[in-house]
């Protein structure tokens, strides 16, 4: 189960992503992310209500990195215990910017 | 403290990874499996469920077995995944360079190595034409 909500403000886009993102529901993040992600400046991940992420999940967190990289920032919120050791395991601490 | 639940048959299909959490996280939440090792080791049937399901059969499609063994003191999971497809090793995948910036990193052979750093142990054979992945995790 995986609910993502979107939110404009100007030029910063806030995706709210709440459940389990894994190889079944990633797709429909990584739609939303191509879709909404415009020209936006700032790109930023609420995590507070997701619960589960495999690597299907950080390839779509890579992907958009990678374009915010080019035309702005991107920043991870919120992210639990669990969902932050994922990060720490494959290094993307390093990579994403976690508030 | 063997038990007699059965093994989970099931055809190995991406749409079917569900099934196979449920199997196993019902296993996991009989013994108070604390949830963030619960998270580990989904993170780890996915990624191997996964693989199963997109390259043991290709281009057809096949079974796969999924067995949860629990044996105590250490509290100690073992999750067996068999298939009969094509012989293939995936521990034999070098290791990504998990210290690159954004640009320069590339998500495969990632899920394999989350496998290997959240698991105590993971082993590979191939026996008797099938294909054996043991995922090992104590608990607690």
């Amino acid at each position: 189960m995986l609910n993502i909500s979107k939110r404009t403000d100007g030029k910063k886009l806030t995706i709210t992503v709440e459940g389990r993102l894994d190889t079944t529901s990633a797709p429909q993040l990584e739609e939303i992310v191509r879709g909404q992600i415009g020209d936006s400046e700032t790109l930023v991940f609420d995590f507070e209500k997701l619960d589960y992420i495999s690597s299907a999940g950080l390839r779509v967190l890579l992907a958009a990195q990678k374009i915010m990289n080019k035309q702005g920032k991107m920043v991870v919120k919120n992210v639990s215990e669990e969902v932050k050791e994922i990060f720490e395991v494959t290094g993307f601490c390093d990579i994403l910017t976690l508030e | 403290m063997s038990d007699d639940i059965k093994d989970l048959n099931i055809e190995a299909l991406p749409e079917n990874l569900s099934q196979v959490m449920e199997y196993v996280d019902g296993r996991l939440e009989s013994i108070d499996c604390p949830i963030k090792v619960q998270m580990q080791i989904d993170v780890a049937l996915e990624e191997i469920f996964i693989n199963i399901a997109n390259y043991a059969y290709q281009p057809e499609t096949g079974p796969a077995t999924v067995r949860v063994d629990v044996l105590p003191e250490p509290l100690t999971v073992t999750i067996t995944f068999i298939d009969h497809g094509i012989p293939y090793d995936p521990l034999a995948k070098e290791d990504p360079d998990i210290t690159l910036p954004a640009e320069e990193r590339e998500i495969g052979g990632l899920g394999i190595f989350m496998t290997k750093k959240l698991m105590d142990d993971v082993v590979y054979e191939y026996k008797d034409g099938s294909n054996i992945l043991r995922l090992i995790k104590k608990i607690g």
